[in-house]
């Protein structure tokens, strides 16, 4: 029934997509949090014009599907006269996505820490500066780290939608291996277990990191 | 701006609206039905019982790690060697997201169920309240305001993740997008850019209202 001459065969295609995977989230998901944070940033430095265009780009980003910003991005965009290869449409699409989902995340975790901390940090003797740094940030950081996990953990999910724009992650590989060969069984089982040896120690490592920066349950 | 003319062929926006109505119709059903299995499942996971809370366990991880283009497609391709069923795409999208959204509910009503402390119930029980009234009388309502955000806002997702459904085959929106631009490449070699971009605007004419209400339910029900 399950066919391991197969899995064999075609296991490095596997892999190779997901260097594909890898390659297209991990930017992607840099592009976002550099995003977000200046979005975020924005928002509480309360910068007039800014913050109204950050307020549009978070509503946009966040109410339509990744796989339509694609496609507006791979074929629209070229109408245009901007051509961009499906690789940099991949990224710039999930930063964009991203961005947004990012930026909320790290806004809630500051706005977490109420005033008061900063003012009695001020008033201890800390300067503006260090009262930021040594008080506010480092609650803020705690709070926002959640929402950031689970927001990398979505990007990395949503990557996979990059090969309907005909980049070769691993949904493309097992995609093509069931259309060319009919062997459904063994390319889902690849599929899945190339997104569980990821995903896993992602979520893993994610969990750590919110127990490592829970300060206030340490 | 040239190519914008397209929009105004005949037929054009209503092929459209016909095809987000499918996406929109999708979307509900999924909502719709999710809503009893992500209560029945959230009532499971309450259970002390280690076998049922192993499996829900590993269902709710399970689909909580996979992409969810990955489960449509072990519903649409897998299920139909694995079990004989042979769904056809739209079938294996509702499947799909319902096994989804009834595990991200489910766990949503676990949360909520057990945020409300356990002497609300016994309270209920000492002023004579039966089991079943002090859950629909005590404990639902208050378990209600804590779950109704966040399921408007699975509702959301799960709008947008309709939009997958054209990878595999499902003629929704997008697909009756690229019809039309596959139509009229001749004549409108531009079309591409409006057609996707109103489709865009569409998706965000949809979520956009429910993303306003989940956070409308948030603000208000946040403080008590």
């Amino acid at each position: 029934m399950f066919d391991w001459s197969f899995v064999q065969r075609y296991a490095p295609f596997f892999v190779k997509g997901m260097e594909m995977t890898l390659f297209i989230s991990v930017i992607g998901i840099v592009l976002a949090l550099v995003v977000g944070l200046i979005c975020a940033g924005v928002e509480l430095a309360k910068v007039p014009v800014a913050r109204q265009i950050v307020r549009v780009y978070i509503e946009i980003s966040r109410n339509t599907p990744l796989l339509v910003q694609l496609y507006f991005l791979f074929f629209g965009l070229p109408k245009l006269g901007v051509v961009w290869s499906a690789e940099t449409c991949a990224i710039v699409g999930l930063g964009f996505l991203g961005g947004s989902y990012m930026a909320e995340a790290m806004r809630a975790g500051l706005q977490a820490v109420p005033e008061v901390q900063r003012e009695t940090a001020y008033v201890l003797g800390f300067t503006p500066l260090q009262s930021i740094t040594r008080v506010v940030l480092p609650q803020a950081v705690s709070g926002a780290i959640p929402g950031i996990v689970a927001n990398v953990i979505f990007l990395f999910k949503e990557s996979s939608v990059v090969s309907a724009i005909a980049l070769a992650d691993v949904m493309y590989m097992a995609k093509d291996l069931i259309g060319m060969y009919y062997n459904t069984y063994e390319s889902l089982a690849m599929l899945i277990v190339s997104y569980l040896i990821v995903l896993l120690p992602i979520s893993l490592i994610g969990t750590w990191l919110e127990r490592r920066f829970d300060y206030a349950r340490r | 701006m040239q190519g914008a003319e397209i929009l105004l062929l005949p037929g054009v926006m209503p092929r459209l609206l016909q095809g987000l109505w499918v996406t929109v119709w999708i979307a509900a059903v999924s909502v719709i039905v999710s809503v009893p299995v992500g209560l029945l499942v959230g009532w499971l996971m309450t259970l002390k019982n280690p076998v049922v809370r192993v499996l829900m366990r590993i269902y709710l991880d399970f689909i909580r790690i996979m992409p969810q283009l990955a489960l449509l497609f072990l519903a649409y391709y897998g299920f139909a060697r694995w079990f004989d069923w042979n769904l056809d795409a739209t079938g294996a999208c509702v499947l799909v997201f319902i096994l989804w959204g009834g595990a991200e509910l489910g766990d949503l009503v676990r949360g909520a169920l057990q945020s409300i402390p356990e002497i609300q119930a016994e309270s209920a029980y000492v002023l004579g309240l039966t089991g079943w009234q002090s859950f629909v009388h005590v404990i639902l309502p208050q378990a209600l305001r804590r779950l109704l955000p966040a399921s408007v806002n699975l509702a959301t997702r799960i709008v947008k993740t309709t939009s997958l459904a054209v990878l595999l085959g499902v003629v929704e929106v997008i697909k009756v997008g690229q019809q039309i631009i596959d139509a009229n490449r001749f004549q409108y070699p531009d079309g591409t850019l409006w057609i996707y971009g109103v489709i865009f605007f569409m998706y965000f004419i949809v979520c956009w209202p429910l993303s306003i209400v989940a956070r409308r339910l948030e603000k208000r029900w946040a403080n008590d």
